[in-house]
């Protein structure tokens, strides 16, 4: 790239909007109200007739050229290199390059390389030259049309306002297009997983070991791939968090909303939210160092065999972490129950506790049911507790003091260290994953259509 | 002639000279007090409630001062005056609805039949089931229409049985004159209705728990003119078997529903009497210049 280019442009543009602003004034007679538009819209217009069409030649030359400077060059080598079979040919390109760009290579005494390199050097300072009469000519270009073209009637105003309308239409669809992206390679990874494993064995198979042979001979070379014990361990560990979640969110939730005074609940409230900003390693290594070993000595205190990674310690750490997701979401909704729901009630002699659990919960139910489902989903995905604190034996067990593995933790151990990436145990990770953003995602549009139901109540 | 002048120019200055001369005389009963005076008889021969010097602030601000009137057992008292004269707020008094607003802060005394509803005997909870309250917005319960009248009966115990319960709540709608329209939908969630029908059905909530006073705070402020004549003939009705207080910005309201009218500026109580009095023949220079429309 060429910042000192863009630097100029850029220059060239905040001077381009002065000029515009100018003319608009001097169309005028020095009369804004003579414009269609503000001066500063003329000002923008010229800016971006400097800038846009400038730019893009700045875009198209820098992806064209690397190309074209490879044909020339590769045009001006002795026939014996350029009759290679093209892969040969990409070689000795590659050496090229990383010859140009100073490199050590194989190939840095052949004077035919050297030649050749000095020419593409040659041919690229050219280019860039061209390439900084081009932008510039464009930009000032650019800049002379605008000042023709504007006059009082030149709906400055709106032409800006439609680029601008067309820059916010391409930054909301970056994000769409990249969940877009990853949904799609997601899937196909995943398609090529099920041609070797089937689906229903994926599903419902009760036996997970993953692993490939590399020689047909090899000692535990039959790989399993039934994921049903990651799925139940999912659940288990989901389960006991939202056991702990729920209803102290909730309960924190009431208390905040309705009796705690406000000076303490504009202490209270920031610091539950502090419990959602933790990292979740921190939570992690609680949970494996402090947690587990507390669970495991009360354990055996009562004669419990409880392993030193345990659903449970995961589980109640997870709990804590998700605190915050239920207790603020759910603070807002009851919270956004109408004042006069409360004195109806309350005129009709009821007591606060009435009021809350049959006026208040109630008209909250949809919310916070909204609420806990995002927790939930939030729950499946949690990755960095379970790693450290649940273990990686894919148990099928519904105990909540043996240790389990969970979906997220399994994606983490097949994807790290060196790996094939056509094996059977790699593409696993990506259906797991598959399965993974279907499952929040039922669980997300679920929430949002019941937070949406419930919105509509008053209204 | 030129006082008159002078004071109507302070009045509209809103630094009110709240001794202003009274525009006529004999026989008419005045209460005073430290910096002003309360026009008209406070006074009934039968009250369902008593107050007297009743002062409230909310924080700094001073929103009713040293208000003292009875209400009448069976009859409806409107309460009147510009926005922000405390009218609202001392109807909130009435059945201790500012408890609920943590800054405010009442004194003085208000009795009910004979019972101080500040004595530490009295439970709020209780003091609100016999003096119910319909709000300026219908805000019924997202529940259904049965729901919302069934619910005052069901946190008083009021009943034993279903049967009793279906009995209290069709008899309430009945008494709100509401029965006709919801009998074939009872179980429609209470939002449904049209904001007419929505205040009758807080009306009927508010009546299922048989309190003795019934507090309306501007009940038909967001009505539209026929469910407004609606509630006024309910009022009407009502007034055989409940005392009501009305709060009203409409002086039209007032003077067709109620026997006696309140006038309150800024917090003051400036004259009561006979609703015929009142709007034909104010005393004060106040209440001539609000219901003559000069302010307000």
């Amino acid at each position: 790239m060429q910042p000192l280019l863009l630097l100029t442009l850029l220059l060239l543009s905040v001077g381009a909007y002065h000029l515009g602003r100018k003319r608009a004034f001097a169309v005028a007679g020095g009369q804004i109200r003579n414009l269609h538009s503000l001066p500063g819209f003329y000002g923008f217009y010229a800016a971006l007739w400097c800038g846009l069409p400038a730019l893009a030649v700045l875009a198209l030359w820098a992806i064209a050229q690397p190309g074209i400077l490879v044909n020339w060059v590769v045009a001006g080598l002795p026939p014996e290199l350029q009759n290679l079979p093209p892969d040969r040919l990409n070689l000795v390109v590659n050496d090229l390059k990383n010859l140009v760009s100073g490199n050590f290579v194989s190939s840095a005494s052949d004077p035919v390389m050297v030649e050749a390199a000095n020419r593409y050097r040659q041919l690229r300072a050219i280019g860039n030259a061209a390439l900084w009469v081009a932008v510039l000519s464009f930009a000032i270009g650019g800049i002379a049309y605008a000042w023709r073209a504007i006059s009082p009637a030149l709906r400055a105003r709106n032409r800006v306002e439609g680029i601008i309308n067309l820059f916010l239409i391409a930054s909301s669809t970056v994000a769409i297009f990249t969940t877009i992206g990853i949904v799609l390679s997601v899937v196909f990874e995943s398609l090529l997983f099920f041609r070797q494993v089937p689906v229903s064995e994926f599903l419902f198979g009760l036996q997970w070991s993953p692993q490939t042979a590399l020689r047909a001979d090899q000692v535990g070379s039959s790989g399993a791939f039934g994921a049903a014990p990651l799925f139940a361990g999912t659940l288990l560990i989901s389960g006991i968090a939202m056991l702990v979640a729920v209803p102290i969110g909730l309960m924190s939730a009431l208390y905040l909303s309705e009796y705690a005074t406000p000076k303490f609940r504009a202490f209270a409230k920031p610091a539950l939210e502090i419990l959602a900003g933790i990292p979740t390693v921190v939570y992690g290594f609680f949970a494996a160092l402090t947690v587990a070993p507390l669970i495991r000595e009360i354990g055996a205190a009562v004669g419990l065999h409880v392993a030193s990674e345990s659903a449970l310690a995961a589980g109640l750490v997870m709990g804590i972490m998700i605190i915050p997701f239920v207790s603020s979401l759910s603070d807002d909704v009851i919270n956004a129950v109408p004042q006069s729901m409360r004195d109806g009630s309350y005129a009709l002699g009821a007591t606060k506790s009435e009021t809350i659990t049959r006026v208040l919960l109630p008209a909250a139910l949809p919310g916070i049911v909204g609420s806990i489902l995002l927790a939930v989903s939030r729950a499946i995905g949690e990755t960095m507790i379970v790693v450290m604190a649940a273990g990686l034996s894919a148990n099928l067990t519904a105990n909540p003091l043996e240790a389990v593995t969970t979906v997220t933790v399994q994606i983490v151990t097949l994807l790290t260290g060196d790996q094939e990436f056509d094996s059977p145990k790699t593409l696993a990770a990506f259906a797991l994953g598959l399965v993974l953003f279907a499952v929040t995602l039922i669980l997300n549009i679920i929430a949002l259509r019941v937070v949406r139901k419930y919105r509509e109540q008053y209204e | 002639m030129s006082t008159t002048a002078i004071d109507t120019q302070v009045a509209l200055n809103g630094a009110l000279n709240r001794n202003a001369p009274l525009r006529q005389s004999a026989g008419v009963q005045v209460t005073d007090y430290e910096n002003r005076q309360t026009v008209g008889k406070i006074t009934v021969d039968n009250p369902k409630m008593v107050c007297r010097e009743v002062n409230v602030h909310y924080g700094q601000k001073h929103a009713i001062k040293n208000v003292s009137l009875d209400i009448g057992a069976n009859e409806v008292i409107a309460f009147i005056g510009p926005s922000g004269c405390g009218k609202s707020t001392f109807l909130r008094c009435l059945n201790r609805m500012n408890d609920t607003i943590p800054t405010a802060r009442v004194t003085g005394q208000i009795k009910l039949d004979d019972d101080d509803i500040h004595a530490k005997e009295i439970d709020v909870v209780q003091l609100r089931a016999r003096v119910g309250m319909v709000f300026q917005k219908p805000n019924p319960f997202p529940k259904s229409i049965y729901e919302n009248v069934a619910y005052g009966p069901r946190i008083h115990g009021m009943v034993n049985t279903k049967a009793e319960l279906d009995d209290l709540v069709r008899e309430s709608l009945e008494r709100a004159g509401l029965i006709k329209e919801v009998e074939k939908r009872m179980l429609e969630p209470g939002t449904s209705l049209s904001g007419g029908q929505q205040q009758r059905l807080c009306i009927a909530r508010a009546i299922a728990v048989n309190p003795e006073v019934i507090l309306m705070d501007e009940p038909c402020s967001a009505l539209d003119p026929i469910a407004t004549a609606k509630i006024e003939e309910l009022i009407d009705e009502l007034r055989e078997n409940y005392t009501i207080v009305i709060v009203t910005h409409s002086m039209q309201q007032a003077a067709r529903v109620s026997q006696r009218t309140a006038y309150f500026h800024l917090g003051d109580l400036i004259e009561i009497g006979d609703t015929d009095q009142i709007f034909t023949n104010p005393r004060h220079k106040l209440t001539e210049d609000y219901i003559t429309g000069r302010f307000g």
